[in-house]
């Protein structure tokens, strides 16, 4: 099922940011921090002003041929052969995975395919593309990493995060050993099963919580709306982050 | 979007003790306000995780023995026809009777013949999923035969009158007080006990007599070898070799995806079957079963049937993509873990096989018209995929069943197909295309929700259904793609 990236032969100079609709509309920091990120390695980030949404949503729903006219947008929006960096494993899971699936036996199956092979989520990129290295400039500070699924299981992402908050100095990991649970997102799911995922999400939360850390660190929005919309109705409030953000304000380039 | 308002809770409270439910939200409604059951669950499946983890230590070696299930599967699949037809001829060799049953009905009629044609009275029955599929045990006592389980856990649901909640662990849902209860309601002179070994004894203490006395015994086929005609079976309790080995007839009942090819496909099998299931490195008893008792042999049943069940299966296997839900081995490690199972128990998907290969089996073999909402009932987050021990790719087929729900294939390949389409979804996936296909009408969408959607009520569906536990999502001053431009990040 997860389909490992390989590193490209040569460290490329210029890279596409795919921002996702989630955090176009609601985390925008996010995806700048992402970028910013990025830049900051002295890579030429290129954000396509005619991207939009993955797909997925309607993917998920059974309605392929609506994601298909939205994924080939977005085919047309990230023309040249550049890595297309995306702040979400679960975003970045339907493009990878999910995208060659969609469109097999479709006359731009090879686009397809080859659009697919492009696809990196940010963290795995950071870690074994760019090898980044950060100093910590911030003040102590205990975390917990919140992994999403699709990330896990999809993009085959396991450590990379939590490498990478390891890296600094005065952050100190605490892990959460229901880590691989799902919080019960879901896209749909969580309007279709409302009761179902309020039960998982109130179950992650504990979770987060028993870690005793001042913050949730993620790398997927879908999941960080649920469980800190979840954290804040329920007036028990911890402050979460994307990993980018973290990184960008903490991490100063080593 | 109206599939909120399609899968709400259908919970009608009678007022009287009673409550009907009529869909899986109503079930999972009910499930989650049952705190025992939950914690029932929750225990169970946190056990049965770590038991699991603690059989497959290397990821590699893992990964190795799953592919190679998976391929002894397929392998065996991609034959099925004529596997069938060389498991007969080895059988009917060895004096195994063979049987062909295309619907449950059918299969029963064939059991209820073979039992009245030898006067049988009282069965002993081992664990067995396809006689739950065929609800054999209902269907034998309007004939007046009867069925008792002699497994375990099968046999205190059959007290209580319930269904299995779990395919391996059929009273997972039940704890020792609730069980003792049972015990003490229904088995003369058995007192109101929590300690387990007095339970078991007691269940052990009726058993005895029953195996002594059944004309009788029925049980399930784990694997079936094409190769020798030999039946395969898998238990704990020894009660699977007593109900095949006591009683002078015995009945086996299997669906035909059980097939291997030859007895060297056993071992890998077997090496995952047990340990998948209940974190086992093996069963306490493999039975393997050739022929009935040969002249001279001290024991064995003089007369042995096999009932091959299709019940939907050919259907099924009729569509490449949807017949690798037919490598399942019926281990339950995708229920074991399931978020979405371990919350709400098997009884709330209303149906034989609960938790995720229940959800793409159900729907296969009853119908999308009957079970529409199974599908949906699961966040996509590949725990089940990720242990699956013959890697069916169970989120790929929820995906593929949601998609003929709304937009039947051409080939029609499951019963019901279009039966979850409403104006409404199809609709707002409409819109939603046009918005995402079209940049500028994107950027212009995505500005004004930025400015005003903060006036969007939340009591508004989807956003009501939403903010039940959660706040509602804080649209950005500014969106991302605003941010890039006005931050100088290049267009192209």
């Amino acid at each position: 099922m997860s389909t490992a990236a390989s590193v490209p032969a040569e460290r490329p100079s210029t890279v596409y940011f795919f921002g996702t609709c989630l955090v176009d509309l609601f985390y925008p920091e996010a995806g700048l921090a992402g970028m910013e990120l990025l830049k900051r390695e002295g890579l030429r980030v290129v954000f396509p002003q005619g991207q939009t949404c993955c797909g997925q949503p309607a993917r998920n729903c059974g309605f392929f041929e609506e994601a298909r006219t939205v994924v080939r947008a977005q085919f047309a929006a990230f023309p040249e052969p550049w890595p297309i960096i995306v702040p979400s494993g679960s975003c970045a899971g339907m493009m990878r995975v999910h995208y060659p699936q969609l469109f097999a036996g479709e006359p731009d199956q090879a686009q397809a395919e080859a659009f697919a092979s492009r696809v990196y989520e940010l963290s795995w990129f950071l870690v074994h593309v760019l090898d980044l290295k950060l100093e910590d400039k911030g003040e102590p500070v205990t975390v917990t990493w919140h992994a999403s699924c699709h990330s896990m299981r999809e993009m085959g992402i396991t450590d990379e995060p939590k490498r990478l908050l390891r890296s600094l100095s005065n952050v100190t990991l605490v892990e959460n050993p229901r880590e691989r649970e799902c919080c019960g997102f879901g896209g749909t799911f969580s309007v279709r099963q409302p009761e179902v995922s309020a039960a998982m999400v109130a179950d992650k939360i504990a979770s987060v919580e028993a870690t005793g850390a001042s913050e949730m660190v993620t790398g997927d929005c879908g999941c960080m709306m649920n469980i800190s919309g979840a954290m804040e109705k329920a007036g028990t409030p911890m402050r979460s982050r994307h990993l980018a953000e973290f990184l960008l304000e903490r991490g100063d380039v080593r | 979007m109206s599939a909120e308002l399609k899968t709400a809770a259908h919970v009608t409270n009678h007022g009287n003790g009673h409550v009907t439910v009529t869909n899986f939200a109503g079930r999972a409604h009910v499930a989650l306000n049952d705190k025992p059951l939950r914690a029932n669950f929750r225990r169970a499946m946190d056990g049965l995780m770590a038991k699991r983890a603690a059989q497959f230590p290397d990821a590699g070696d893992l990964a190795k023995l799953r592919a190679r299930g998976a391929a002894i599967k397929e392998r065996a699949l991609a034959r099925l026809p004529e596997l069938l037809e060389q498991l007969e001829a080895r059988c009917t060799e060895n004096g195994i009777k063979v049987h062909w049953a295309e619907t449950t009905g059918e299969a029963n009629r064939i059991v209820l013949d073979i039992f009245q044609g030898h006067g049988v009275r009282t069965v002993v029955k081992g664990k067995s999923m396809v006689s739950e599929e065929m609800h054999l045990n209902a269907f034998l006592g309007e004939h007046g035969i009867e069925a008792v389980e002699s497994d375990l856990g099968e046999y205190i649901i059959q007290l209580a009158g319930e269904m299995p909640s779990h395919i391996v662990m059929p009273c997972i849902h039940k704890n020792k007080m609730q069980i003792g209860q049972l015990f003490a309601e229904h088995i003369e002179g058995q007192r109101y006990t929590e300690d387990v070994d007095e339970l078991t004894a007691a269940a052990r203490r009726v058993m005895r007599a029953r195996f002594a006395e059944a004309d009788a015994g029925i049980s399930g086929v784990n694997f079936a070898v094409a190769e020798t005609g030999t039946l395969v079976l898998v238990e704990n309790e020894g009660n699977g070799r007593m109900s095949t080995t006591l009683p002078p007839l015995h009945v086996a009942v299997m669906g035909i995806e059980k097939l291997v090819e030859t007895m060297a496909d056993i071992p890998p099998l077997l090496a995952l079957l047990p340990r998948s299931a209940t974190g086992q490195p093996i069963t306490t008893y493999v039975n393997m079963i050739t022929s009935p008792r040969k002249p001279g042999e001290k024991d064995g049943p003089q007369e042995i049937h096999l009932v091959l069940l299709d019940n939907g299966r050919t259907r099924v296997y009729a569509d490449l993509e949807l017949r690798e839900t037919l490598r399942c081995i019926r281990c339950g490690a995708c229920m074991n873990h399931c978020p979405v199972y371990a919350r709400v128990g098997g009884h709330t998907y209303d149906a034989v096989y609960p938790g995720p290969i229940g959800k793409i089996l159900t729907p296969q073999i009853a119908g999308l018209d009957v079970a529409e909402d199974l599908p949906h009932a699961s966040s996509l987050c590949n725990a089940c995929v990720e242990v699956c021990p013959v890697k069916i790719p169970i989120a790929d087929i929820l995906v593929r069943l949601r998609r003929e729900s709304v937009r039947p294939s051409a080939s029609q390949a499951v019963k019901g197909g279009g039966s979850g389409w409403t104006l409404s979804e199809a609709s707002a996936w409409t819109g939603w295309k046009w918005l995402n296909a079209h940049p500028l009408l994107y950027r212009m969408g995505t500005g004004v929700l930025s400015a005003l959607g903060h006036l969007i009520p939340p009591s508004m569906p989807p956003l009501k259904a939403w903010t039940s536990v959660r706040t509602k999502p804080k649209f950005a001053a500014q969106t991302l793609h605003q941010l890039a431009r006005d931050k100088g990040f290049d267009d192209e």
